[in-house]
């Protein structure tokens, strides 16, 4: 492919050599192929790549978010806030008492660890074009209890490819909060790994709120080891086409890995979610709720993979993805899937796509709430279950927000 | 005072003919009920009153102070002042009573500033756990805190005419009573309430002013409370066509099985 990703431009961040390989990989690899399992159903084959706008030098600061993100975010006492626009980490504030404590926040090259299945388009490009990152180290033992919070933008029609690497020590814990927007149009591929030591528990919260012309391609990997805790809560409005594929590694002993969606889309957006939890040692937790509402002509897209290694005995996995269909037009496809190797786990899945309850409903209006009003009621209390399980309070009202923006919308329409 | 007016009503449920010509008036202050065996057609009654989809209305007439119930959507009749005390209230994840309340007074353009003060006294009047009123609603409620619910909801919207639907189900026979006392506050206060039950029982404790028995999709015979009293002694057999017996209707079995 000849695209605005050559070779050349990649040597502008410096490291000629491995950049420029990258490049040239990513110039042979072509986009991913649909008729693959893990590609089903998404759009990516319309991504036109000869648009983006590669970024080889930090831009300027980007503009302020909407007033109630800001709020919330300063609500939150940070114990260190990140600016990162189009990739680059262009501002680092970190409170000193935590620094005192051992706390590092920095921007770093962040080497990823390849993909299982091997390296896609993205990686390559990722490889080629990514900045240097952020990292974040929590020592052993080490409670950071104010969360840390990354804003972190995409320019107009900018290619931004972002890593963040989250590093927590043996019994420490650490809440990581990221808000993402952009401009218009552009792709962003978010990459983020987690390692949770021995006993120490991770909240990470993602908020995306991009504009609904932008692409987002992203990849979160983790390893969670003996008694350790991840808790992820992944909350998605925006993008054209926004995918976070998942691979979480629940590699020792009781280790947990909670995973919590929320998204709502509207227009001709899709919105695609692909989760893999591999229950690797014996006694280990997933616990999967993903909910969704889909409008107008958008879509969804819920895969899931819970594969119990033979050594997984004692596990438990749950797994629920749940979908309101309000638009006729509108499409869901949730795909749960198990896989077992070892019979002595307990192990749940459940899917279900359908519109608003007509029961709910006609409760409402047998109470003399008109039909719109109801159905947003019905609609912003279906996410209540995910967003309960927010481990920030600040973020889940973000959500909140945003859901009744996207409910006031359509209360609009005639 | 106002008064409900329902007119030779017949309603076809899912191509059958559940209701083939239903006549009776609910005025304001009192209290009429509908009974019957199971099967009979109570619950299809009360929710073609209201609109339910599904209930085809196919002849006759639903009016209260002159106004056509049938020309109007569910929430509109229940703007109009109707209410529906349900026998098994729809659980509805993530809405608070609160909410639900605020959004139902704001669209008729009464909203309350201490609408949550009301509900507060309105909750420990019948025994409501006041911390279930931010809960959502119906969710993980027993049986009778959820008929609780229902009565705080109808306090709080004040309707001309209640429809209610199995009020004792799912209450002891304390809650029974302090519901039962609320509703007749209400009545007091010019409430018409039409209870459809097949249980007679529960009428000693609304002091019903008519009865009605509905039996094969009609009013076979109406009167005053004393035929609450027979039907306890004698069952709806002397109603019921005998090639549908129901003989666990208004028995023993009913009483235990509560």
């Amino acid at each position: 492919m000849n695209t605005p990703f050559s070779p050349e431009r990649a040597a502008e961040l410096g490291d000629a050599e491995r950049r420029g390989s990258a490049a040239q990989l990513a110039a042979t690899s072509g986009l991913p192929d649909t008729s693959s399992e893990a590609w089903r159903y998404s759009p990516v084959s319309d991504l036109n790549l000869d648009e983006l706008r590669v970024v080889t030098g930090a831009p300027p600061a980007p503009p302020d978010a909407p007033q109630y993100v800001t709020e919330a975010i300063d609500s939150l006492q940070a114990a260190a806030t990140v600016s990162v626009i189009d990739g680059f980490v262009v501002a680092v504030e970190l409170a000193d008492g935590w620094v005192a404590k051992g706390l590092s926040v920095e921007s770093a090259a962040v080497k990823l660890a390849e993909p299982e299945e091997g390296p896609n388009l993205f990686d390559h490009l990722h490889a080629a074009f990514a900045p240097d990152g952020l990292v974040i180290k929590v020592p052993a033992e080490v409670e950071i209890t104010d969360p840390i919070v990354i804003r972190s933008h995409l320019s107009e029609g900018a290619a931004g490819f972002t890593a963040l690497k989250v590093h927590a020590s043996a019994g420490s814990r650490v809440t990581v909060f990221e808000y993402q927007s952009s401009e218009s149009g552009g792709l962003v591929v978010p990459m983020t790994q987690f390692h949770v030591e021995q006993a120490a528990k991770v909240n990470h919260v993602v908020i995306q709120d991009l504009a609904t012309d932008s692409w987002q391609v992203g990849r979160v990997t983790s390893r969670v080891e003996e008694h350790a805790t991840l808790s992820s809560a992944m909350i998605a409005f925006g993008g054209k086409y926004a995918r976070i594929r998942t691979d979480s590694d629940l590699a020792g002993r009781g280790a947990t890995g909670e995973l919590v969606g929320a998204y709502f889309c509207d227009g001709d957006q899709i919105i695609d979610y692909r989760t893999f939890q591999q229950h690797i040692a014996p006694d280990t937790l997933s616990d999967l709720l993903f909910k969704g509402t889909v409008d107008d002509e958008s879509g969804s897209v819920y895969t899931g993979m819970i594969h119990i290694h033979p050594d997984g005995a004692g596990s438990n996995a749950f797994q629920t993805n749940r979908n309101i269909k309000l638009g006729d037009e509108a499409w869901a496809w949730s795909v749960p899937n198990l896989e077992i190797e070892n019979n002595e786990v307990r192990c749940s899945h459940a899917s279900t796509v359908s519109p608003v309850d007509p029961d709910q409903r006609f409760y409402l209006h047998s109470r003399g709430v008109p039909p719109a009003v109801a159905d947003r009621l019905i609609v912003a209390g279906f996410f209540e279950e995910a967003l309960r399980r927010v481990s920030i309070p600040a973020a889940a009202q973000i959500a909140r927000t945003l859901i009744a923006e996207k409910l006031d919308v359509r209360l609009e329409q005639p | 005072m106002s008064e409900l007016i329902v007119d030779q009503l017949a309603v076809k449920v899912g191509g059958s003919q559940i209701l083939s010509g239903v006549s009776l008036t609910v005025p304001g202050g009192e209290v009429h009920a509908v009974m019957g065996p199971n099967g009979a057609g109570k619950s299809t009654l009360s929710n073609a009153i209201m609109g339910r989809s599904g209930y085809e209305v196919t002849g006759g007439t639903i009016t209260m102070d002159g106004q056509d119930m049938l020309a109007l959507d569910t929430f509109e009749r229940a703007q109009a002042g109707l209410f529906y005390v349900m026998q098994a209230p729809t659980e509805v994840p993530g809405v608070s009573m609160f909410d639900m309340l605020t959004a139902s007074l704001s669209a008729q353009g009464t909203a309350s500033t201490d609408l949550a003060a009301t509900l507060s006294a309105e909750a420990a009047a019948i025994g409501f756990d006041v911390a279930l009123l931010e809960r959502s609603l119906n969710v993980d409620l027993s049986g009778g805190e959820k008929k609780r619910s229902e009565t705080i909801q109808m306090s709080v919207l004040a309707p001309k005419v209640a429809i209610i639907d199995e009020l004792d189900s799912g209450l002891d026979v304390d809650g029974l009573r302090t519901v039962a006392q609320r509703v007749e506050k209400l009545t007091n206060d010019g409430l018409g309430v039409l209870v459809i039950t097949h249980f007679p029982r529960l009428l000693h404790e609304l002091n019903a002013d008519r009865v009605h028995v509905l039996a094969q999709g009609k009013i076979v015979t109406s009167g005053g409370p004393e035929l609450a009293i027979e039907l306890e002694q004698t069952g709806y057999g002397a109603y019921v066509e005998e090639e549908t017996p129901e003989p666990k209707s208004g028995g023993l079995d009913d009483l235990f099985s509560m």
